[in-house]
């Protein structure tokens, strides 16, 4: 079921033309696209592609190569108050494994501003369902609930943009649930999303946009109320072969 | 295969040094025949810093610009200095041991400055020996390239200081000589030979890397 | 290649030839990289410099040895506790969780250095008593200056160190990169701490004992500023 397409609004997100290379290897290659407040871009495509590198650069870790992006009106690179706006789900949990979930998302909150975190952590952390087990050392939890514990630490300072990078693996059924109620709930209030996923159901079920990335360029994109989610694989494969 | 005139002229040059160097010039009245290896030691000591110069500047230049070629030209200098620096330690005992009647000698601060530049190349080659992405390499060897060259004056002032303090009991220290001007000349030739030579080498090292990066970037793309 | 046919297969090696495959194989791979072999000399032929440079030459009694133990161990131990300042981001990434939060790469660089600061003063906390009562140093007389001395060379040692532990810990062979990388930058704070000690505790004038503090405040007003603007070129970008 997709998300009700609400009138886009100005872009919270603008991209226009933007390449990302890497001495003489392209990862991200004129890549261009917007996205308003609400709105979900779902990233498909094979491992390579550029998806995490696209990522990285609206995070804030690297800098474009050419082009143009902009987080909440600021171009980039935007420092410290582009990167306060986005929260980031990594491939890598980000955490420290010496320290507890409720330490770890503690100190994320403490990075981006939050003077008095202890609630907005705890709410976080419930949000996942890890408050039980917020002060044990993270070393001491499984892979999905650590998983649990670093989407808890993206979202504690209620960003504007989530970039989530593969956020569903390692979890659950109940994380996985716990995962898409959040993020439905974050795009009803008004949050953008990007997210990278291999499961192409899932990916449609949120997303309000749809592209599919290789070598680094955007090979299809389409408004997810104008696919069937059915024939999108079909419709997947064929983008990837036509480029090849 | 086209013959370039620069390594035909440094060859030419240090040839005509070390002639003159040997044949030429007049020994020097305390420490004899030895005294001559100081016409290899000043010099490459002069290039072994010049280079290491270079390296420093390419450094700065190059976190500026991001430049490629300047890497290159850092890494060519720096491999090309390290020899020199190499030349420097072993002719240092070489005339050490007959002049002083010791190897090494602590309170030459050419001597231990030229040491710790030999620890600086030798880091800043391993550094790069130890990082496969071309472009991290780049960057942590030039942020090592400018702090080395700012490491260097204070080993100056430790090794300075440190033998103002601590007089040795070592008789015959030499002062500095005075050179007479035949020496002097010698030593100016030399000095303009090794710089030539360096420049020769760092010409076709630089060459060796430009072709090298070409042909890895060539594997990169098929 | 012969395929198993079902009768016996060839002989194991014997058991010194079996060791001797195995060293050969350990050879030819340290052969190779050349990083450890390389690192291991380095480490001992600046050892052999800085200790040189840490003791007088005139040196006789313990009283004269002391400040040369003490700043030599000081260097050595302050790199065992370096490398753990970046080595704990490595694990999960954790550091991008720093670097894409909204703070600053120079407060990055600063919050690593403080922390490594208090690791290098709690350890001398400790050293230095010992260093009083295993060497039976008159140390009253000479408690400030030496306090002040350990702090300004605990800066430079930090600064420095802070920064090549940043840059180490993205090589390959990162803890032995370290020794390399650092103790060349570490002679001059040596140097200057032991040779500022040694004079203090024999009483010499305080112009020697002064030349040698000045020598450890420029270098630490130096490499403080010059590692905290270099920080940010060792961040990807």
């Amino acid at each position: 079921m997709s998300t009700t397409i609400s009138q886009s609004g100005p872009p919270v997100v603008e991209v226009a033309e933007l390449t990302r290379a890497f001495g003489s290897r392209t990862a991200v290659s004129g890549v261009t696209f917007s996205l308003a407040a609400g709105e979900c871009l779902a990233l498909f495509g094979p491992n390579g592609a550029g998806k995490t590198t696209l990522l990285r650069v609206l995070a804030g870790l690297l800098k474009p190569t050419s082009g143009k992006a902009r987080i909440s009106g600021i171009s980039l690179p935007g420092g410290s108050r582009a990167r306060a706006r986005v929260g980031l789900i990594s491939h890598h949990t980000l955490l420290y494994d010496a320290l507890s979930p409720r330490e770890n998302v503690s100190f994320a909150a403490r990075l981006y501003g939050i003077q008095q975190p202890g609630e907005r952590v705890d709410d976080a952390l419930r949000r996942m369902s890890m408050l039980e087990r917020a002060d044990a050392p993270v070393r001491f939890l499984s892979r999905g609930m650590q998983q649990r514990v670093s989407i808890a630490r993206a979202m504690v300072h209620s960003p504007q943009i989530v970039l989530a990078d593969e956020p569903y693996s390692g979890l659950d059924d109940s994380g996985a649930r716990a995962l898409t109620s959040l993020l439905r709930e974050l795009l009803s209030a008004g949050t953008s999303i990007i997210i990278v996923t291999h499961n192409l159901l899932e990916g449609l079920s949120l997303a309000t946009h749809a592209a599919v990335m290789q070598r680094g360029k955007f090979v299809r994109y389409d408004r997810a109320d104008r696919i069937d989610p059915g024939s999108y694989a079909a419709l997947y494969r064929e983008a990837l072969a036509a480029s090849a | 295969m086209k013959i370039s005139w620069l390594p035909v002229a440094a060859g030419a040059a240090v040839v005509a040094t070390v002639i003159r160097a040997a044949f030429f010039t007049p020994l020097e009245a305390k420490q004899g025949a030895a005294q001559k290896i100081f016409y290899l030691h000043v010099p490459a000591a002069w290039v072994a810093f010049l280079a290491f110069f270079f390296v420093a500047v390419a450094s700065g230049v190059y976190l500026w610009l991001r430049d490629p070629r300047l890497d290159r030209f850092a890494e060519s200098s720096a491999e090309v200095g390290v020899v020199f620096t190499t030349v420097v330690l072993i002719t240092g005992p070489l005339w050490a041991k007959p002049i002083w009647g010791t190897y090494w000698a602590w309170w030459d601060v050419r001597l231990v400055s030229t040491l710790f530049l030999w620890f600086i190349y030798l880091a800043y080659l391993v550094l790069r020996g130890a990082i496969e992405s071309p472009e991290l390499r780049a960057r942590y060897s030039a942020v090592l390239g400018i702090l080395g060259a700012l490491l260097i004056p204070f080993i100056h002032l430790s090794v300075y200081l440190f033998s103002t303090m601590h007089p040795l009991p070592i008789v015959g220290k030499p002062s500095k000589p005075s050179l007479p001007s035949e020496m002097l000349l010698t030593l100016m030739i030399s000095l303009f030979s090794f710089t030539l030579l360096y420049f020769a080498f760092l010409r076709s090292r630089y060459a060796y890397a430009v072709e090298r990066d070409a042909r890895a970037s060539r594997l990169e793309h098929a | 290649m012969p395929l198993f046919t079902g009768r016996r297969s060839p002989p194991v090696p014997d058991i010194l030839s079996a060791a001797w495959l195995i060293a050969r194989k350990d050879l030819a791979i340290e052969f190779r990289t050349r990083t450890a072999f390389l690192s291991a000399v380095v480490f001992a032929l600046l050892g052999l410099v800085i200790f040189y440079f840490a003791w007088d030459p005139t040196a006789v009694t313990t009283t004269d040895l002391a400040p040369g133990v003490l700043w030599v161990i000081f260097t050595f131990s302050g790199l065992l506790g370096l490398h753990r300042s970046f080595g704990v981001e490595m694990a999960d990434h954790a550091i991008d969780g720093i670097l894409a939060s909204p703070v600053s790469r120079e407060a990055v660089f600063l919050g690593k250095a403080i922390a490594n600061l208090v690791f290098v003063i709690a350890v001398q906390l400790i050293a230095i008593p010992a260093l009083v009562i295993f060497y039976n140093l008159p140390l009253a007389t000479v408690a400030g200056p030496l306090l002040a001395i350990a702090l300004l060379a605990a800066i430079g040692l930090v600064a420095v160190g802070t920064l090549f532990s940043a840059m180490a810990v993205n090589t390959r062979l990162a803890e032995l990169l370290l020794p390399m990388l650092a103790l060349p930058f570490f002679v001059p704070i040596v140097v200057g701490a032991a040779q500022a000690t040694a004079k203090l505790l024999s009483g010499r004038p305080v112009v020697e004992v002064a030349a040698w503090i000045k020598l450890l405040m420029a270098f630490d007003i130096i490499f403080v500023a010059a590692c905290t603007l270099a920080y940010p070129f060792t961040v990807e970008d």
